[in-house]
C-alpha cells in the first residue's frame, strides 16, 4: 500500500493530526516532568483517566461526551496529587501512588457493578487514534491550543522552577502556582493522550520523548524543540507502521519511540568516548 | 542617613519546631560587607533563607530596603547566590547564557518576557564575569569553580543592590576561592553593593567584609571588624588565638 492510498482515508487523516497535536503536547510537558522527577504523574493521572472512563461508561457517555466529562474529574485529581503531597508531608511519588490506585479501583469497582464494559474499556486502555472521530480532533485541536498558550504564557517560571525551585522562588516566581499549571497542563494532555496510546502506555508518550531529548539536545529550548520532534515522528512513523503491518498502534508508537531513544543514548555514548 | 538595607528585629525562626534561630537582631546599612560566621546549626543559612522570604518567620520582623518583608516585592535589587544548587542534575540541559538570563525575571511581571535590554545585560554580565567564550556550553560540562562562576553571574545580572551570598565558595579549590572573593569585593567597592556573606572561612572573611555577624542561634557578635578585634568579650570567647585568626589583622 502506497503513502498516498494510506492518507486518502478520512480516518488516518484524522488520526495522524490528532495524533500529531497530542504527541506536541505530551512531549513539551515530558522535558518539564522528567527534569523535575515527576515523570510518574502522567501514569497516575492516566490511572485516575481510567476511574473516570469507567464512570462516564457507567452513565453511558461515549466518545466526545466522554472526554468532555473526565477532564473536571483529572483536573481535580490532578490537584488532588498536589495537594496531598503538599498537605499530608508525603512525598509527590506516594501521592501519585495513592491517587493512582485510588483511580484503578474506583474504575474496577465500577466496570463490575455495571456488569463490565469489556471492548469499550479495553480500547481506552491500549488506545484507538485510528477511532478518533472529527468531534474528538476539535477538542483535541482545542485543547492543544490551551495547552501550549499555557507553556507558552509560563515558560520562562517554568524553565525557573525546573532549574532550581529554591532560586526562583528567591527571584519572587510563585512556584506553587507554576507547578499547579503544570499539572494542570498535565491532566489536559493525558486525558487527549488516552486516545492515542491509551492508559498504560500514556507515560511512555510523556516520557520516552523527553529523555531522548535530553541526550542529544544542546540547551533548554533545544531539548523541547527534539522533544517535540522526536514525539510528532514517532506518531506518525508508528501510526503508518501500524497501519500496514496491521499492528496495535499504541504499541508501535511505544515501540518506534523506545528505538529512537535507543539511538539517542547510544549515539551520546559513542559520542562521550570519542571526546578526551 | 540612609535607609538601611537590612532590618532584622527579636527575629525567631526554625523548622518543625525546633528553633534555629533565637531573637536575633541588627541592621545593615548600604554599602556594608557582612560577613556572617558561626559554627554547623547556628542558624546562618536559616536567616538567610527568612531574608530571601523562602522561610517564614516564627516571630519577629524582616524589613528590606525600607519593606516589611512580607510586602517586598523588589526582587531585582537583591542578587542570591546558594553554596550550590538545591538538587543539581549534572544532565540538565541549560546553557551558561540560559541560566544567566534567568536571573533577569526577578524584574519582571506577568507575563514574565525577555526584551533587548535583557540581553544586554546578559552579555555584559558575561563578559565582566570572564565568561562570555562558554556562554553556549551546557551548565553541568563545567567544573564546579566555572559553575559557580555562572551562578554568580545569575545574581549579579541586575546590578543588585543587595548581594547575599551563602557559602558560595566551599565545593571551590583555593585559587579559585580567592579569585571569587576579590570579584565579590569589587562588587562591594566598585558597585557599592552591599554584602551579606556566609562563610566557614572564618580566617579569609576578616580580610575582605567590614563588619562581622558571629551567630549561634542567638548573635555573639555584631559590629565591625575593629571592634571585634578589640573585643575583650570576644577574647573570652574565642581565645586570644581564634580572634586573631578572625580578625586577619596579623
Amino acid at each position: 500500500m502506497n503513502i498516498s492510498e494510506m492518507l486518502s482515508y478520512g480516518f488516518m487523516q484524522r488520526a495522524l493530526i490528532g495524533g500529531s497535536l497530542i504527541a506536541i503536547l505530551c512531549s513539551v510537558l515530558g522535558v518539564f516532568l522528567v527534569l523535575r522527577r515527576l515523570s510518574l504523574i502522567g501514569d497516575g493521572l492516566a490511572h485516575v483517566t481510567f476511574g473516570s472512563v469507567a464512570l462516564a461508561l457507567f452513565f453511558r457517555l461515549h466518545s466526545f461526551y466522554m472526554t468532555l466529562a473526565i477532564i473536571p474529574v483529572v483536573l481535580v485529581s490532578a490537584m488532588g496529587v498536589l495537594k496531598i503531597a503538599q498537605k499530608a508531608r508525603i512525598y509527590g511519588d506516594a501521592a501519585i501512588g495513592i491517587v493512582s490506585a485510588f483511580g484503578i479501583a474506583t474504575g474496577v469497582m465500577l466496570a463490575s457493578i455495571a456488569g463490565g464494559f469489556n471492548v469499550d474499556l479495553f480500547s481506552y486502555l491500549f488506545g484507538n487514534i485510528l477511532s478518533i472521530s472529527s468531534s474528538e480532533l476539535v477538542i483535541a485541536a482545542v485543547l492543544f491550543v490551551i495547552v501550549i498558550t499555557g507553556v507558552a504564557i509560563f515558560y520562562n517560571e517554568l524553565f525557573a522552577s525546573t532549574f532550581d525551585e529554591e532560586l526562583a522562588r528567591s527571584s519572587g516566581i510563585n512556584t506553587e502556582r507554576i507547578n499547579q499549571v503544570l499539572v494542570l497542563l498535565t491532566a489536559l494532555t493525558v486525558v487527549l493522550a488516552m486516545k492515542v496510546v491509551g492508559i498504560m502506555l500514556i507515560s511512555a508518550l510523556l516520557i520516552l520523548p523527553a529523555v531522548s531529548a535530553l541526550q542529544i539536545a544542546k540547551g533548554f529550548k533545544a531539548a523541547i524543540v527534539w522533544a517535540a520532534g522526536i514525539g510528532v515522528s514517532s506518531v506518525v512513523v508508528g501510526i503508518s507502521l501500524s497501519f500496514v503491518l496491521n499492528l496495535p498502534t499504541g504499541a508501535t508508537i511505544v515501540m518506534f519511540n523506545f528505538a529512537i531513544f535507543l539511538i539517542a543514548f547510544s549515539t551520546r555514548a559513542l559520542l562521550l568516548r570519542r571526546l578526551p | 542617613m540612609s535607609e538601611a538595607v537590612l532590618t532584622i528585629k527579636h527575629l525567631c525562626a526554625g523548622y518543625n519546631g525546633s528553633e534555629a534561630l533565637k531573637d536575633v537582631s541588627f541592621s545593615v546599612k548600604p554599602g556594608d560587607y557582612l560577613g556572617i560566621c558561626g559554627p554547623n546549626g547556628s542558624g546562618k543559612s536559616t536567616l538567610v533563607k527568612v531574608v530571601l522570604g523562602l522561610l517564614a518567620p516564627k516571630a519577629g520582623e524582616v524589613s528590606l530596603f525600607g519593606t516589611p518583608q512580607p510586602d517586598f516585592a523588589q526582587w531585582r535589587r537583591i542578587g542570591y547566590l546558594p553554596q550550590g544548587l538545591q538538587f543539581f542534575n549534572p544532565d540538565f540541559p541549560a546553557t551558561v547564557d540560559e541560566v544567566v538570563r534567568l536571573g533577569r525575571l526577578s524584574g519582571k511581571r506577568f507575563p514574565r518576557r525577555f526584551n533587548r535590554e535583557d540581553a544586554q545585560a546578559v552579555d555584559r554580565t558575561m563578559e565582566w564575569m570572564g565568561i562570555s567564550h562558554i556562554k553556549g556550553c551546557m551548565i553541568g560540562e563545567l567544573s564546579g569553580g566555572l559553575r559557580q562562576r555562572v551562578l554568580l553571574a545569575r545574581a549579579l545580572v541586575n546590578d543588585p543592590a543587595l548581594l547575599v551570598l551563602d557559602e558560595p565558595t566551599t565545593a571551590l579549590d583555593p585559587e579559585t576561592r580567592e579569585s571569587f572573593y576579590k570579584l565579590i569585593f569589587e562588587m562591594n567597592r566598585e558597585r557599592k553593593a552591599t554584602v551579606l556573606l556566609i562563610t566557614h572561612d572564618t580566617a579569609t572573611i576578616g580580610k575582605y567584609a567590614s563588619h562581622l555577624l558571629y551567630l549561634d542561634k542567638k548573635v555573639i557578635f555584631y559590629g565591625d571588624f575593629d571592634d571585634f578585634c578589640k573585643s575583650r568579650e570576644m577574647t573570652g570567647f574565642f581565645g586570644e588565638h581564634g580572634q586573631h585568626l578572625v580578625c586577619h589583622r596579623h
